[in-house]
């Protein structure tokens, strides 16, 4: 969908980017991870050329970005940045409209899709299509800027640390709104942050990098697994990069058969391993037992049988 | 329950606000001039012609309020266009230059442009006119630079992001985002300029500044203050117009809150 082919960028004679290679499939959530000047927003903000790259070419599609009309490419990428950016001037609903408007869809067409978007981030667009944004939470705002970056049906999300600004709580239930909506639509998406648990928890690959180059990219797994050198290392956290790693496993391999009664303490079926270690932990009890969406008892787990294959 | 979050509009009950009231004693003190003998020869015993009658109260207002309304016209057109401009490619580098001459404009005082310019287009409304609109060009071109800061970045850059052409983020983000501010510029620029109107009787234009420069050289105190009275009665009712105008404007984008 999208490749970087040595691709650089400078800034006042300084290397902002450099050799970038990078493909990203259709489909694909990908987050490019590193710390502050890294370059990660760089790297995205060249895709709908709201900064120019110097060298090498990007491909959108197959074709280099330079050769489309600039307002074209950009309505068929979606933009959803930390600070929102909402028109506050504007309603709701009109904000969400805005790129299916530039494109000159039918009025009723817009109606509908406005609709669509809110009910899709879990607003009801008869309470809110007509509040302007600054009526609206943190949280509600940030849902109406992915609602915004996705009216028009893009081939592509670009999303700048959209989470970032927002309390735990917030940020966690738009995580997950976003992974469910990824799942669903399949969409192909390009995510910056700075965020490890928040790249690990969203990611289908990540791309790491430091100071304008690639340092590594692959599934979330395999760099904790297998990091590419020490910044990896130390980035993913040298101490606790095992626990991380729990983060990733799902409890649902591990569980047996119940043996005798049931342990006071239950844990979902769809929990991490993580998740499994850190309720163990709290209520200091090495059984659990699993239960499914409807409570039922479908069996137990063992800390001893956490970390076996 | 959803609370319905837009107030609906009123239209401004004229009788029921301050703004009625001004313009109706505005208008009773210029029509009605002619008929106060009796009151300002108690007041003031010792004239012997209290009343201003060498020209009609009611043709100097209008006067005044031509001469105001042209030159202010010009002043919003000329600022407003410039302050635009800086919002373009080529037109950020003039800025810095603009904000100078703004600057410049206002320091010179109202007298001493109405005094240079008489030599250059002799005397009556023109030198007035040009005088008036050097002078009110400075508040409006800084209030619609300060507009345009006013927009916050990161709203200007996702308008960008989402493929907006530069002449749909000049209309639709730039000029209603900085419309409230460009008003309260435009409102400062007004207000003086109908107070230098009066001024610009030095130099032969009509306005009500007449009555006071008559009355002041020939120590007629009731003039001064028929011809104050005017022009102060004027500036309350046109300010209260502005803040009437810029409440419709906040009532149809910031409805309350709850």
């Amino acid at each position: 969908m999208i490749s970087f082919e040595c691709v650089s960028k400078f800034h006042e004679g300084v290397a902002a980017i450099t050799d970038l290679n990078l493909h990203i499939q259709a489909g694909e959530l990908l987050v490019l991870l590193g710390p502050s000047g890294s370059g990660k927003s760089t790297v995205l903000k060249m895709v709908n050329r709201m900064v120019n790259h110097d060298g090498g070419e990007i491909l959108f599609k197959g074709k280099n970005i330079n050769g489309f009309d600039v307002q074209d490419l950009r309505r068929r990428m979606g933009y959803a940045i930390q600070s929102t950016g909402l028109f506050p001037h504007r309603t709701v609903a009109q904000n969400i409209a805005t790129v299916p408007r530039l494109l000159g869809w039918e009025p009723r067409r817009v109606q509908a899709r406005v609709d669509e978007m809110l009910t899709l981030l879990a607003m009801d667009p008869k309470a809110f299509s007509h509040r302007l944004p600054h009526q609206l939470s943190g949280g509600q705002q940030q849902r109406v800027g992915v609602a915004r970056a996705m009216a028009a049906d893009p081939d592509v999300l670009l999303m700048d640390e959209p989470f970032s600004a927002l309390d735990p709580v917030t940020r966690a239930a738009l995580q997950l709104s976003l992974k469910e909506i990824h799942r669903a639509t399949g969409k192909t998406i390009l995510f910056v942050t700075h965020d490890i648990d928040e790249a690990l928890l969203l990611a289908t690959r990540i791309a790491l990098l430091k100071q304008g180059r690639l340092v590594q990219v692959g599934k979330p797994l395999e760099l904790l697994q297998q990091p590419a050198n020490d910044f990896a290392v130390d980035f993913f956290g040298r101490s606790d990069g095992g626990l991380k790693q729990l983060s990733l496993r799902p409890l649902a391999p591990h569980i047996k058969a119940l043996e005798g009664a049931p342990a006071l303490h239950t844990i979902s079926h769809t929990a991490t391993l993580k998740e499994t270690i850190s309720l163990m932990a709290t209520h200091r009890v090495s059984v659990l037992s699993v239960v499914d969406d409807h409570k039922a008892v479908l069996g137990q787990v063992q800390a001893a049988d956490l970390l076996e294959n | 329950m959803p609370q319905p979050r837009t107030r609906p509009l009123k239209a401004p009950r004229l009788w029921a606000h301050p703004l009625g009231w001004s313009v109706l004693a505005l208008l009773v003190l210029a029509y009605g001039l002619p008929h106060t003998q009796p009151l300002f020869a108690a007041l003031f015993p010792a004239l012997p012609r209290p009343v201003y009658v060498q020209e009609p109260m009611a043709e100097l207002l209008w006067q005044h309020m031509g001469l105001v309304l042209l030159s202010s016209t010009a002043a919003v057109t000329l600022a407003t266009a410039a302050g635009l401009a800086t919002t373009s490619k080529t037109g950020q580098a003039f800025k810095p230059l603009m904000e100078t001459l703004a600057n410049m404009g206002q320091t010179i005082p109202p007298v001493a442009v109405l005094a240079l310019a008489v030599p250059v287009v002799g005397f009556g409304e023109w030198p007035a006119m040009i005088a008036l609109t050097i002078f009110g060009v400075l508040p409006v071109l800084q209030a619609t630079l300060a507009g345009l800061a006013s927009v916050p970045p990161s709203v200007l850059d996702s308008a960008r992001a989402m493929g907006m052409s530069p002449r749909q983020l000049l209309m639709e983000v730039h000029i209603p985002l900085a419309l409230p501010v460009w008003l309260a510029g435009v409102r400062v620029s007004v207000i003086v300029n109908i107070g230098t109107s009066a001024i610009a009787s030095t130099v032969g234009a009509k306005t009500l500044g007449l009555p006071i420069l008559t009355g002041l050289s020939g120590f007629n105190t009731a003039y001064v203050i028929q011809g104050a009275m005017m022009v102060g009665l004027l500036a309350i009712a046109a300010d209260l117009a502005f803040e009437v105008l810029a409440r419709l404007l906040d009532g149809t984008r910031m409805p309350p809150a709850h």
